[in-house]
């Protein structure tokens, strides 16, 4: 099997199931005060410690949730409602057209029933927010502005965006910024210092390590509001009994990951940055979406390509008989593909959007995944064409 | 043989392709989204076009081991079936949307794609018979009978085509689902169209067409009897909702006979006036040559009548031994020797 979807999850490293396994093995809560609970909470704490190192922010900023989704939501709506009760004027609130769903879906659901302004922050044709774009927004009426989110890196198309020049645009304005660093992290630098992002998203799976555990960044002295109420297990801000196991592993993921990812992520580019070449080789109508390869402002696992005149899902439907896995990168209801709102927004066609796949690289990807993909490329998009043709694609 | 099974998340459907995993084939599953917003919930026994069908057709294709996908045939949908639908009744004809269905979604647009895509065949779980020569005939079960809704359809429609379940009865087909583990196998049975959320048709057609009143006559006297709201109400052969303030002479019910939309003239009139004995419909699919004593049924689970049947150019004109009541332009007509299929028009004009 030929594994090209690690944006989506990518398989847990040893050192984070060694670590989870011998953490399930073992009885404690956190929060209880015998010797069980001490040992749990050790656990816990350096796990905290861990990633704050990896983060460069303090111990104390890390809030431990139940994933990205969560993390995401914890900060647009506990700072939005944080916000509003010390400024009720202030509703504006700032992302970019590219974001995840669980920040597009959140802020719109914060625009319907909280009566937040939400506005979308144009991208270009490579997916990015300038920074000029977002100081013109704030600009616009910046006492209304509750805060500004945009993602670290694109997980569709793998585009990196400007996070601290943003963060300083809007640091200069007094608005709180949070970005999704789900996709970043672990790949990329992701470190905060003192001039960085106010709130971060993170999450274990990822990085190889399990899913349904991940942490918000939370700078000290930012008011959020709580999601979820109960034991106030995180600093108030999360409650929910703390997933000791989960916490433990995903730390080990992360220490591993951030280790080791200035040389992974120069084996991937290259293996990325071969495995276009030579599909584009097989399908010379193939056109890369996204940032350039070779620079910084892309993800070194992403090839993000259309195909023109196929159907994104026919081509990952034929891939996927011939034991290869990739992703059309759009979002899905019930598994309805719908042409991606990231490619919409870089302008792009919504012919082109449709025929588009995601391959993603990971620690475990290896030269014969590429080989077997190129093997595969151009009978299946040939087959696909023709499905195509019988849509009205044009292929143009 | 690659096949491809439309899976609705019904018990047809799953367990057809479970036979055909049976068979041998390299089978695999996909659901068809026709709606743009699908609801999340069935509300009783109606279609299959909400998310929980396409989770019940996801499970099934679990349990049997085969990949599964969804294809999203929506916008097809909504310009082939739906506004075609619409179109129809505003024009005074009563549609029959899961015919049109089978021969411009799943016969056609669903095939073509799983040809390209280089499968051999669609599996569907549809209640009828093919023989090896191409030859369609009834299910064994004629309650559950579906012959009547693929009757229009060409012969390289089905060339294509496999339907599983023509040997079985609908209890046989749920026992073996509920012995193969499949969780649908004691799921309602949908009756109403799919893709009108309640039942009510009427309602549906009056958000779409608006308000067009006009007379109910009699077709006797001429007299204005009543008004309605729009001719799309009305089906050729109704006798219920008419509300007449006067009952006819005779003291008997009156029927809708005629619908004229462009006056927007409803006609209504005694039983007798509803027989009709012959039928021009549109030659969808006639491969034979003269006239051809056959039987003739109008509507989904309708009898038959003895008929004899010709093509005239694009035409197939039908002439029937017995009168039927209340046949309505825009229904189908579909030609029976015995069990076999012989082939099948749309109603366009009918004559007493």
């Amino acid at each position: 099997m030929t594994y090209l979807d690690h944006a989506a999850t990518t398989p847990m490293r040893p050192e984070a199931l060694a670590a989870y396994a011998a953490v399930l093995a073992d009885t404690g809560n956190a929060s209880s005060l015998h010797a069980s609970g001490r040992r749990a909470r050790r656990i816990v704490e350096e796990s905290r410690e861990t990633l704050a190192g990896v983060l460069g922010v303090r111990p104390s900023d890390v809030v431990f949730t139940g994933g990205g989704t969560e993390g995401d939501n914890l900060a647009l709506k506990g700072l939005y409602w944080a916000r509003r009760r010390a400024e009720p004027t202030r509703r504006r609130v700032l992302v970019s057209a590219v974001e995840h769903r669980a920040v597009l879906d959140t802020v719109q659901w914060l625009g319907a029933q909280q009566g937040a302004e939400v506005e979308l922050l144009d991208v270009d044709a490579a997916g990015m927010v300038h920074p000029d774009t977002l100081a013109a927004a704030i600009d616009r009426d910046p006492a209304a502005v509750a805060l500004v989110s945009v993602m670290w890196a694109n997980s569709e198309v793998g585009t990196v965006e400007p996070v601290a020049e943003l963060a300083a645009v809007a640091r200069r304005h007094g608005v709180p910024f949070h970005t999704d660093a789900v996709q970043a992290f672990g790949q990329i630098p992701v470190t905060v210092g003192e001039e960085g992002p106010d709130a971060i998203t993170v999450s274990a799976h990822k990085i190889g390590g399990p899913v349904g555990v991940g942490a918000l960044v939370v700078r000290r002295g930012l008011a959020l509001e709580p999601l979820t109420h109960g034991g106030g297990q995180e600093r108030d801000i999360r409650s929910g009994t703390l997933n000791t196991a989960g916490v433990a592993a995903f730390a080990a993921a992360a220490a591993t990951a951030c280790a080791l990812a200035p040389r992974e992520s120069a084996r991937l580019a290259a293996l990325r940055d071969d495995l276009v070449r030579r599909v584009q080789e097989k399908v010379p109508g193939a056109v890369l979406n996204g940032a350039p390869l070779g620079g910084p402002q892309r993800l070194p696992g992403n090839a993000h390509l259309t195909f023109p005149g196929c159907e994104g899902d026919s081509l990952l439907m034929l891939l996927d008989a011939r034991g290869i896995e990739c992703s059309t990168g759009s979002a899905c209801s019930a598994g309805v593909a719908r042409p991606s709102h990231v490619l919409l927004a870089m302008g792009a066609g919504e012919e082109h959007a449709r025929g588009s796949l995601r391959f993603s690289l990971g620690h475990s990807s290896r030269a014969a995944d590429v080989d077997a993909l190129v093997e595969a490329i151009g009978p299946v998009v040939e087959r696909a064409g023709r499905a195509g043709a019988l849509a009205g694609m044009t292929g143009g | 043989m690659r096949v491809l099974a439309a899976m609705s998340g019904g018990v047809d459907s799953a367990v057809a392709a479970a036979r055909a995993v049976d068979a041998g084939h390299d089978v695999t599953g996909v659901h068809l989204a026709l709606s743009r917003s699908p609801e999340s919930d069935r509300t009783g026994a109606r279609g299959c076009c909400t998310l929980e069908d396409a989770r019940d057709a996801r499970r099934a294709a679990d349990v049997l081991g085969i990949p599964f996908y969804v294809w999203d045939l929506a916008e097809r949908f909504e310009t082939e079936v739906i506004d075609q639908f619409v179109e129809s009744y505003a024009a005074g004809r009563t549609p029959n949307p899961c015919v049109r269905c089978n021969e411009r979604i799943k016969f056609a647009a669903v095939l073509d794609r799983a040809l390209a895509l280089g499968f051999d065949a669609v599996v569907t779980g549809h209640h009828a018979r093919l023989d090896p020569d191409g030859t369609l005939r009834r299910s064994v079960d004629p309650a559950k009978d579906q012959s009547y809704v693929l009757g229009t359809l060409r012969p390289e429609q089905l060339g294509a085509a496999r339907f599983p379940l023509g040997d079985s009865t609908k209890a046989q087909v749920r026992q073996e689902a509920a012995a193969r583990g499949l969780a649908v196998a004691d799921k309602p049975d949908s009756h109403d169209i799919c893709f009108i959320s309640g039942g009510d048709t009427a309602g549906w057609l009056r958000e779409r067409i608006g308000s067009r009143p006009g007379p109910i006559v009699d077709s006797r006297t001429g007299q204005t009897l009543g008004g309605h709201d729009g001719t799309f109400a009305f089906t050729v052969g109704q006798r219920r909702g008419l509300r007449l303030g006067h009952p006819a002479p005779d003291g008997r019910p009156r029927y809708v006979l005629d619908i004229s939309p462009v006056t927007s003239t409803v006609t209504v009139g005694p039983a007798e006036e509803l027989d009709i004995r012959r039928l021009v419909a549109d030659r969808a699919a006639w491969p034979h040559e003269g006239v051809v004593t056959c039987e003739a049924q109008v509507r989904a689970h309708g009898g038959v009548v003895a008929a004899e049947a010709e093509a005239r150019g694009d035409d197939l004109v039908v002439t029937l031994a017995t009168p039927v009541r209340g046949t309505a332009a825009g229904q189908a007509v579909v030609l029976y020797d015995g069990d076999r299929v012989l082939g099948g028009g749309h109603i366009r004009v009918t004559a007493a």
